[in-house]
């Protein structure tokens, strides 16, 4: 397990845990999309690629007791809130000892008591939910506690999204919603998403605060994102914080991405936050390359080893599954159907 | 000394509140005002912090109460009419209702909503939606006829670890009453035999409980004894009781105020087709709203919607058959 910030004492340790994990977010990406080209991983494979930096940054800047919903390109964020490797590996390959079970799959996975909310499909629809999270500790006295909920450009467009965060707004709650503006929902361009010149400015509609960053900037980020954070949890109620990226891979793995112009891959906006990240640590000295070799090393060990001990663990069986959807099983329908 | 649907409504509230402190309501217009039909009137006063008004935003009210009931808390959600449930209808049907089944972690919700059709409510505060919601897996779904199943349903609502679509007639609210509140209950996903009878079955739910009773009375007259199943519970259904019943009868006439289409008294009919087959003596019946919005003017809403009359003449002509 690698060290939370809290726990960070010397210079550059935040800085170090942060690249850690979006170097085993990547490698655990890649390792997916190898897996999804073998034709081992039913259904879709969605990364994080050109996103890490910002994911990473808000899961180390989050306590065990915060909340965090993230979205499909935030292996990096699930990573540092402390998701194991292996509780990836297990639901991109189906396992029955995941946490899904092989009932859900993929990005769609979590630990809801552990604050770790499982993403549905439905964009904009987990902001509510942390909001309840957050609303539920509030009433029980718990305080200095925040929780994110991560979107993209595209969720901002939904009506999930307006009644949440204004809901947040009204209740003052502990939320940051960070925006990854990746350019692309799917394949729409930001064009055909919103009409406002910056979608940070959608925050002064809500009556909540906002921050915006460069999203291929490591240590923006982290200094941003934690910044954000920090507001929250000293009560100064929801906000904003809107990236500005470029989604390096597809949609999903299914995706070819052709309709990204090669002008905006070759823009900075298109820079690779890991590699931006890696250099800033070389060039503060909070690491040197033969470390970040070790940390590489150490991460496809691990991946590796959590991928080969799925696949040995058993799939889910129909005949062992309890077809049922209600927890009080004296309500069940238990009718065969003929 | 009576006490009416709504009224109940509210003491079981109040009484869930009283007895459980992971309780609490959230809806619009809930808290000081009391909630548009006053269902939760003196609530906050009585227990402050607990009865909290929300935003006009339907889909994040559900939201919030699925966070809280990951948290442990037993939220009861106030829609301001059923209708407007289906801008919450992403929440309910995606979120709360697989949260258990993906995570393993209880949804207790209960979302009460005021349905089904008054004189002058129109096609946007009259809905029957509980077919819609009794479609999909992970929730249950409650229709109490009577001032007492008002009372210990939605009791019983709270206290179920699963999220609860509880449908109370707003047609009920206020006429119906009764003269206390009831001590014991049958559990839920116990049909009820309302009326009993041997030459006719009427299965029904909700205010339609009623409209059969009175056609029941009509037939009575005629030399009819009509029995009058009232299903309590659309989701888990009770299609024990039902078969029994037509076991005795040999004949099935399905009511119920929703649209036709794929409704519960098509469901109804289809079990009793498929498990009890060779126990109808006539074609098994139904009489729904019609397949139109819900009309505004009185005299096109009464013939909207199944009432005695409309249910004595279907129910004379399978008598017939």
């Amino acid at each position: 397990m690698l060290q939370t910030v809290s726990e960070s004492r010397t210079v550059g340790e935040t800085q170090r845990v942060a690249y850690r994990f979006m170097l085993r977010a990547r490698l655990l990406d890649d390792k997916f999309a190898s897996l999804y080209r073998a034709g081992k991983i039913h259904g879709g494979v969605f990364l994080g690629r050109g996103q890490e930096a910002l994911s990473a940054a808000i899961g180390v800047h989050l306590n065990k007791t915060d909340v965090f919903a993230p979205l499909i390109r935030d292996a990096a964020g699930r990573l540092a809130f402390g998701e194991p490797i292996i509780d990836a590996v297990r639901t991109y390959l189906g396992s029955s000892l995941g946490p899904m079970r092989g009932r859900d799959g993929n990005v769609h996975r979590g630990r809801p008591q552990e604050g770790y909310l499982p993403m549905i499909s439905h964009l904009g629809a987990m902001i509510s939910v942390v909001n309840g999270v957050l609303f539920a500790r509030r009433m029980k006295g718990i305080t200095g506690i925040v929780g994110v909920a991560c979107l993209g450009e595209g969720a901002t467009s939904t009506g999930s999204f307006h009644e949440a965060l204004n809901q947040a707004a009204v209740e003052k709650l502990p939320l940051v919603l960070v925006v990854a503006n990746n350019q692309f929902a799917y394949s729409t361009p930001t064009t055909s998403q919103f009409a406002c010149s910056d979608l940070a400015n959608k925050a002064i509609g809500y009556g909540v605060e906002s921050h915006s960053v460069d999203g291929t900037d490591f240590s923006a980020c982290m200094e941003t994102v934690g910044a954000a954070i920090a507001r929250a949890r000293a009560g100064h109620g929801p906000q904003l914080v809107v990236a500005t990226l470029l989604r390096l891979c597809g949609h999903g793995e299914h995706d070819d991405a052709s309709y990204i112009a090669p002008e905006q891959k070759n823009s900075k906006l298109g820079r690779d936050c890991l590699k931006v990240a890696e250099d800033f640590l070389l060039k503060k000295e909070f690491a040197d390359a033969a470390q970040i070799a070790v940390w590489r090393s150490e991460a496809i060990r691990e991946i590796d080893e959590a991928v080969a001990q799925a696949q040995r663990e058993p799939a889910p069986d129909p005949y062992e599954e309890k077809w049922s959807a209600l927890s009080s099983e004296h309500l069940n329908e238990l009718r065969e159907e003929s | 000394m009576s006490i009416t649907y709504l009224e109940a409504i509210r003491e079981a509230q109040a009484h869930a509140l009283r007895d459980d402190p992971r309780v609490f309501i959230y809806g619009q217009d809930v808290g000081a005002f009391g909630g548009a039909f006053k269902a939760t009137k003196n609530l906050q006063k009585e227990f402050p912090g607990r009865v909290l008004d929300s935003p006009i935003s339907e889909d994040a009210m559900i939201g919030l109460a699925v966070g809280t009931a990951i948290e442990g808390m037993r939220p009861i959600i106030e829609m301001q009419f059923a209708d407007f449930s289906t801008v919450a209808f992403n929440q309910i049907v995606n979120q709360a209702s697989t949260l258990f089944w993906r995570t393993n972690v209880p949804c207790p919700i209960t979302v009460r909503l005021p349905f089904g059709g008054t004189s002058g409510s129109g096609p946007f505060h009259s809905q029957c939606l509980e077919a819609i919601y009794a479609h999909y897996p992970g929730l249950v779904v409650l229709t109490p006829a009577t001032v007492e199943d008002a009372y210990s349903m939605l009791l019983s609502a709270v206290a179920i670890d699963d999220p609860v679509i509880f449908c109370e007639h707003k047609f009920l609210y206020y006429h119906l009453k009764a003269e206390k509140l009831p001590s014991e209950a049958l559990p839920i996903g116990k049909a009820r035999i309302a009326r009993e009878g041997r030459d006719l079955t009427i299965v029904t739910y909700s205010a339609m409980v009623h409209e059969a009773l009175a056609a029941a009375d009509e037939l009575a007259t005629e030399g009819w004894q009509v029995e009058v199943v009232d299903l309590r519970s659309i989701k888990p259904l009770d299609t024990d009781t039902v078969v029994a019943s037509v076991a005795r009868t040999g004949r099935l006439l399905c009511v119920g105020e929703a649209w036709p289409w794929g409704g519960v008294t098509a469901e109804v009919i289809a079990r009793v087709t498929a498990e009890g087959y060779g126990l109808l003596d006539a074609p098994p019946q139904r009489l729904n709203a019609k397949d139109t919005p819900v009309p505004y003017h009185p005299n096109l809403w009464a013939a909207h919607r199944p009432t005695a009359r409309s249910v004595a003449a279907a129910a004379r002509k399978l008598i017939r058959y």
